[in-house]
């Protein structure tokens, strides 16, 4: 690998940047001492290409300049997944990051190091208006780090509704009505119980993290000791998310082409009726708008049914965060103030939801969504009502291990036992405590 | 990969000493220093360093902001590394599944292109073309071919009535299919070294074996093949320590799955690296790099002697 080479290299590369930079280092220098807001200055921003993301990044920044037109953007898209986290750590560490940057929150802004290298916000006034379930996943011991894009979101199961009301199916409360359903669906022929897609191997972990939600209900403390290294997913209530999967695999109700389908297959899949169930993240509004529009309100979610319905609970991710190196200063780091100030206004919060699509509630207690959001945000509401969600684990503990996902994959094709499955991802997870200087 | 830098292999070439003349004072160098000083420069750079600082950090835990000393630990966590042991097989399965083919496959080619074939020149282009490509893009290119439900090859086969496996899904065939497309995207150059070697070979020793009767398949045994020895040892060792530490198309096809089954050391190495553990991925290069040394040398040494027996 490049590692090694990497750090020598870098003497280069700061040169090289540093070369590349000197327009916009002029700039800030320029208006370094007195910020009358009048001169041009162009912030440089690092955002994920999602989808999503991208429309909502460039209609917040659209109406800023608008209103600010001194003030312009260059927005810069990175990869998501392990190649993103790759730059955006490599940059921090080089203290060549962007002017701003999105990223995910939990345990992934932890792994930034912000006490190190990120601006810290506490003392501005939006802080107040963040949600409690927002601020903890982009704060230290020290303060408020970042500003949320777009909304929470659930990860669930999401449902057709016409299949539901052809084969006069309720929404399943407990994990052997689900497979009940699943049964009926397959009884009645076309339509595939289950989607499951493999072929983006991301999207075949959701039995086990969208499950967390009623590992929580059961056991309050669970991700407290999970992360001091007392609790296992090779135990129950864990181990039961291993368990489901293991057991739809077995019922045979997934789509025919379950090992090689990607995530869009799945989203169109559900979308039209294909199949009535496929386990995501409520993000799939995304997908849905740009691609289904028609079949928009056709989906709706519910949360993975736990063994027992008492225990029944939605589990929730929070949004990415906008965050602002320490490497940003003078004229440039008030602009991006004011800038991150303006997304979590009321108003803020609109352009996001009308470019991009509302995933489920704000993460900011001073917006609210509009009337008009799709079916399946709609459908967790009753989940809030009742206090029956709960945050996901990566917002709760640090510890996320690299390889679930290939051991999900496994335990969903038939190659790998639930039991041994969590086995694995147990000894995984312990490389990631090391990293973290945890003393299991 | 500078931690995987095999040392070179290829048969010396430095010129016998005359006797006597050992003993003198090595000569004067026709060269002035300054006229080193670049390309050493460059070296040390370039190679020197990164090689032995990624010894160093491969005894840290290392995380993009802070480096810790922690010694052999990372070593003994790589061997606890479940997918490890798996991959260490599947390693060896495709190196020398690959390396086999390439050899068998080049010569009878190579054979097949020296003869008076027709069309000679332009079969030689073709089957050297898929070389010129890029590894990546040919990944790509067969995973959409190899797609189980609407891939070509499944659809062609059905035309026949047989029900195609699951190509790259299927764990029973997964990287045995990318080890056949590895044989596809390098044959060439195995091809084109076996060319070049038996073209080498003098056209007095077909006569005189065809003066004492000799059939074809006698010539081939008895000329081609002995004679063509070094082109297979380069075939054998290019082939292997490619094979060994081969990365690009099985991440491009497969990211070793279907969950860890086509993982081999190179890709588990990579996903350690891309999870943030970078101590613990540069152990496994140094790891890669002596095994592969491990087994080149002596195979180096041993294909060497043979050729000066012949």
């Amino acid at each position: 690998m490049q590692i090694t080479r990497n750090r020598r290299t870098r003497a280069v590369a700061v040169a090289g940047a540093a070369l590349l930079a000197l327009p916009l280092a002029a700039c800030s220098a320029d208006g370094g001492d007195d910020s009358n807001g009048d001169e041009a200055i162009e912030l440089s921003f690092l955002i994920d290409n999602g989808e999503q993301t991208v429309s909502m990044v460039e209609a917040l920044t659209a109406a800023y300049t608008e209103a600010n037109p001194n003030i312009t953007f260059d927005i810069e898209q990175r990869p998501g997944g392990g190649e993103g986290d790759n730059i955006v750590k490599t940059r921090l560490a080089t203290g060549e990051m962007n002017d701003l940057f999105l990223y995910n929150s939990g345990s992934l802004f932890q792994a930034l190091g912000p006490d190190q290298t990120l601006t810290n916000l506490d003392d501005q006034p939006w802080v107040a208006d963040l949600t409690d379930d927002f601020r903890t996943v982009v704060s230290t011991d020290n303060g408020v780090y970042g500003t949320p894009v777009g909304t929470s979101m659930a990860g669930a199961v999401l449902y057709n509704i016409p299949v539901y009301e052809d084969l006069g199916l309720e929404v399943p409360e407990d994990w052997d009505a689900f497979m009940e359903n699943n049964e009926a669906i397959k009884a009645a022929g076309d339509v595939a119980p289950i989607a499951q897609t493999y072929g983006d191997t991301w999207t075949s972990q959701l039995f086990v993290l969208g499950d967390f939600g009623n590992v929580d209900t059961q056991d309050p403390d669970w991700a407290e000791e999970y992360t001091a290294g007392n609790a296992k997913y090779v135990d129950q209530p864990a181990l039961q998310g291993f368990l489901n999967q293991q057991d739809a695999y077995e019922a045979d109700i997934f789509n025919e082409d379950y090992a090689s389908a990607l995530y869009d297959d799945g989203v169109r899949m559900v979308a039209t009726g294909e199949a009535a169930h496929y386990p995501m993240l409520s993000f799939a509004v995304g997908v849905l708008q740009n691609s289904y529009p028609d079949n928009l309100n056709d989906v709706g979610v519910f949360a993975l049914p736990a063994q027992d319905a008492a225990d029944t609970t939605l589990t929730m991710w929070q949004p990415a965060g906008i965050y602002v190196p320490n490497t940003t200063e003078g004229a440039t780091l008030d602009a991006v103030k004011d800038f991150m100030a303006f997304t979590v206004t009321a108003e803020g919060c609109e352009i996001q939801v009308t470019a991009g699509g509302a995933n489920g509630p704000f993460s900011m207690t001073n917006c609210t969504l509009p009337d008009d959001v799709p079916q399946l945000v709609k459908d967790m509401q009753p989940y809030f009502d009742e206090g029956r969600t709960a945050p996901a684990l990566e917002f709760l503990s640090p510890i996320k291990g690299p390889a679930l996902e290939q051991i999900t994959v496994e335990v969903g094709s038939g190659i790998r036992s639930a039991e041994d499955g969590a086995a694995l991802y147990d000894e995984d997870v312990e490389k990631q405590a090391a990293q973290l200087g945890l003393d299991w | 990969m500078t931690a995987t830098a095999t040392p070179p292999t290829a048969k010396s070439t430095t010129p016998p000493r005359p006797e006597g003349k050992q003993k003198r004072r090595p000569a004067k160098s026709p060269y002035p220093l300054w006229f080193y000083i670049p390309a050493g420069i460059l070296f040390t750079v370039l190679f020197l360093v990164p090689t032995i600082s990624s010894f160093y950090f491969s005894l840290t835990r290392w995380s993009i902001f802070d480096v810790e000393f922690i010694g052999f630990e990372n070593y003994v966590q790589f061997f606890r590394e479940p997918a490890l042991v798996q991959g260490f097989i599947n390693t060896f399965i495709f190196g020398f599944m690959t390396s086999g083919l390439k050899v068998i496959l080049g010569l009878l080619l190579g054979v097949l292109l020296t003869s008076s074939v027709i069309g000679r020149g332009y079969l030689r282009s073709v089957v050297f073309f898929p070389v010129l490509v890029s590894v990546i893009g040919v990944g790509f290119t067969f995973r959409a071919l190899m797609d189980p439900f609407d891939g070509a090859i499944n659809t062609a086969l059905g035309w026949f009535g047989i029900d195609g496996p699951g190509w790259l899904t299927d764990p029973a065939w997964a990287l045995y299919s990318v080890a056949l497309v590895d044989v596809w995207r390098g044959v060439g150059l195995a091809t084109l070294i076996y060319i070049a070697g038996i073209v080498g070979i003098p056209q007095e020793y077909y006569e005189a074996a065809r003066v004492d009767g000799a059939s074809a398949w006698r010539s081939f045994w008895h000329i081609t093949l002995p004679l063509s020895w070094p082109a297979t040892s380069t075939v054998v060792l290019l082939s292997l320590i490619g094979g060994l530490r081969s990365f690009d198309l099985i991440w491009a096809m497969t990211r070793g799955g279907p969950g860890f089954t086509s993982d081999v050391i190179a890709s588990v190495i990579y996903k350690q690296y891309q999870a943030g553990f970078y101590g613990l991925s540069t152990a496994g290069n140094v790891i890669l790099f002596l095994v592969v040394t491990a087994i080149v040398v002596p195979l180096s040494m041993w294909l060497r002697k043979r050729e000066v027996e012949q």
